[in-house]
């Protein structure tokens, strides 16, 4: 089996497991790359009819074009589209210049999935996170388990030995599941062109620019880029060295070179 | 297109050099981003060293702590043949269930050992710990080689002791390298101060290595689920071994009904076959199977069996008590379990024999042991067939143990 294949394979296998496991399941969808490859893994999974409900976290900030994809592709591939909002933040005019960045995605994002968790009583959500998109994403496992306050003990992790994930919880606390754990960037697109799988047109450039990674307008700004089609854009990530994530504001806190060098007595 | 990517976990004592070495391979292979490079010679020229890659990891280490962006190259390096992919598993004890994730996960390991401590504690326990999960392509880095003067002998000594802990690692795949990290001899580049040592650098020794690849043992099929589609009943899984045609006849385990595959099926797609390794989807006649049966090729099937004789790693603080309620799993099955004896128990560092016939096990411990499932399960000798030889034991919440199957009766 090619490499590709196997990928997918280990990840079928690993959103099959989470299906067999948690009657109450569900799958974030972010609208972004990642996420909607997953969707389409899901349907591969299970022949056509993905047999959870589908989150879309909706902080009221995202693109247009991501809420004209997301709308399309909910009603062709026939999801159980569930949005969650935190009405009450929005409404009180949360955004990223009110407070921090981090409290404004903490209140649009992480509460808006406490209190959708919370309503339906899940007992895992699949995220389509991958280990080398982000520093702390090495540590991930397949099948993390998160407490009421949705803190990751990640000092204390279960053992996830061969393909035996942690199969329940306790009370109060949820599984966060992660299929696409062990896939790169590249190979996401990779995937994504031999799949013919239909991504949100925001990756593609325009006028030397394209998105490399989809948040809310406000934080997220695009790569210098020709690359205009997913044919274009594998090319491109053969060869770049930029980090994924440099266009996300939340991201940005470099602080620690300098704390280091000083430890190390530079000036 | 679609190169072929190697999974790679580095183990050893700590302070034995893992992070230099990490360090080094990413230098050397130039997957680091220029600036982060300039940035770690630029600080080790002011700070008056030669160019410090153990403070390159440190630094990476503590950006990944506190949550802040790495570079997507970081945790992966390449070379002319593959891409890698670095499995970093902690040195210390209390750490070990973290270093045994990380080794179920690979394909290949890298231990390492400082040539002037010489093999410790965590060194032994790795080493041994690896050949029992299954690994079987390993480099022993005898890093540091610059403290004790490049000396052939100290080499010999160190590498010799270490055999006895890699008895299940057969030689002819097993590469032992003096090196050091910090200066680059033999990692990217052949060391002139190491002119008695002809074997391959460390990058020449992960090349020679092959991707593991799913079995061509007869089919092994364990169900994930059932899925009702269009009038029909897709049996979903993942094929642990052997391949699968429209027509073939399989046995259903445990029952032993036998029943005749009547299509492969595939979303938006007609395949023929299902290949190793593959999660698939198949109907089949008469039978109706369940998550946690086996479907099997029909010559030389497995018999399904309650006793099973095993080694098994114990991982928990809390100690096993003889015949407590634990569950078995492996591959899809789940059952209610117990040791029923434990024959012997060994101290995974020094392999000394603890006690014969113990009623107890403790964290980090390994035991040669019989188990007993409250229901018949399906499972080979873990050398024939890895995928349906290696388990895990769970107690409440907890995976609390793994273990391999080891020889079965007829
Ligand atoms: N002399 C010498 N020192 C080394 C070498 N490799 C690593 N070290 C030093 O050994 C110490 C521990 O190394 P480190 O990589 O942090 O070990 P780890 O705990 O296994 O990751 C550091 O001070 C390194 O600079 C080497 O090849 N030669």
């Amino acid at each position: 089996m090619d490499r590709l294949s196997a990928q997918e394979s280990k990840s079928i296998y690993i959103i099959r497991e989470a299906y067999a496991r948690f009657p109450k399941l569900a799958i974030l969808w972010s609208i972004g790359k990642d996420s909607t490859t997953m969707l389409w893994m899901c349907r591969k999974a299970f022949y056509g009819e993905i047999p959870f409900p589908v989150i879309h976290i909706d902080t009221g900030y995202k693109f247009p074009e991501m809420y004209e994809f997301r709308d399309r592709y909910a009603k062709e591939w026939g999801l159980n589209l569930i949005i969650g909002r935190n009405e009450e933040a929005i409404a009180g005019g949360m955004g990223p210049t009110v407070g921090t960045k981090l409290t404004c995605c903490t209140e649009l994002k992480t509460n808006a999935l406490k209190q959708l968790l919370a309503g339906m009583d899940l007992q895992a959500i699949i995220l389509g996170i991958r280990r080398d998109e982000h520093g702390i994403r090495a540590k991930e496992r397949y099948f993390s388990p998160r407490d009421e306050q949705f803190q990751w003990d990640y000092k204390n992790q279960p053992p996830e030995l061969w393909d035996q994930y942690k199969s329940t919880s306790e009370d109060g606390t949820h599984l966060r599941i992660h299929p696409l754990l062990h896939m790169t960037e590249l190979e996401i697109w990779e995937y994504v062109q031999r799949e013919r799988i239909p991504i949100s047109p925001l990756y593609f450039a325009r006028n030397g620019k394209r998105f490399r990674s989809l948040g809310c307008v406000p934080c997220c700004a695009p790569v210098d880029s020709t690359a205009a089609t997913v044919d274009d854009i594998v090319t491109e990530l053969r060869t770049t060295k930029v980090a994924e994530r440099s266009g996300r504001a939340q991201d940005k806190e470099d602080a620690y070179t300098m704390q280091k060098l000083r430890a190390l007595g530079y000036m | 297109m679609n190169r072929e990517s190697l999974r790679i976990v580095i183990v050893g004592h700590v302070d034995h050099g893992k992070s230099t070495l990490i360090g080094r391979l990413f230098y050397d292979t130039g997957s680091l981003p220029p600036e982060k490079m300039r940035e770690i010679e630029r600080i080790s020229e002011d700070l008056g060293h030669d160019t410090e890659l153990a403070f390159l990891m440190d630094h990476l280490q503590e950006e990944r702590d506190q949550g802040i962006t790495i570079d997507t190259a970081q945790t992966f390096f390449k070379t002319a043949t593959r891409d890698y992919v670095i499995i970093d598993a902690p040195g210390h004890r209390q750490f070990l269930k973290n270093m045994i994730t990380g080794a179920s996960q690979a394909e290949a390991a890298l231990l390492v050992v400082d040539a002037e401590e010489g093999v410790r504690e965590q060194t032994r326990r790795h080493a041994y710990l690896l050949s029992l999960l299954g690994l079987r392509q390993l480099v022993v880095a005898v890093n540091k080689m610059d403290t004790v003067e490049f000396s052939e002998s100290r080499f010999r000594e160190v590498t010799e002791e270490l055999a006895a802990f890699l008895s299940g690692i057969a030689s002819a795949s097993t590469y032992m390298v003096p090196i050091s990290a910090r200066r680059g001899d033999n990692v990217a580049r052949r060391s002139q101060d190491l002119p008695w040592y002809e074997g391959p650098t460390i990058l020449e020794a992960l090349d020679r290595f092959q991707p593991v690849e799913p079995q061509l043992r007869p089919f092994r099929f364990p169900v994930q689920g059932i899925y009702p589609r269009d009038g029909t009943e897709i049996v979903a899984g993942r094929v642990e071994s052997g391949m699968v045609r429209s027509g073939d006849e399989l046995l259903v385990l445990p029952s032993g009904v036998r029943t005749t595959v009547t299509g492969v099926h595939e979303f938006l797609a007609t395949p023929t076959v299902l290949e190793p390794g593959q999660s698939g989807g198949i109907t089949v006649s008469i039978a109706k199977p369940a998550r946690g049966d086996m479907l099997v090729a029909l010559e030389n099937p497995p018999t399904a069996r309650t006793s099973i004789p095993a080694t098994v790693f114990w991982m928990s603080r809390q100690p096993l008590s003889l015949t407590e309620p634990l569950t078995f799993r492996c591959t899809t099955q789940e059952v209610p379990c117990r040791v029923a004896r434990i024959r012997r128990r060994l101290d995974s560092s020094t392999l000394t024999v603890i006690d014969e016939d113990a009623d107890t096990l403790a964290d980090t411990e390994v035991a040669e042991l019989e188990l007993e499932t409250g229901r018949p399960v399906v499972v080979e000798e873990h050398a024939f067939l890895p995928e349906l030889g290696r388990f895990v034991l769970e107690r409440g919440y907890d995976v609390v143990a793994g273990g391999i199957v080891t020889s079965l009766p007829a």
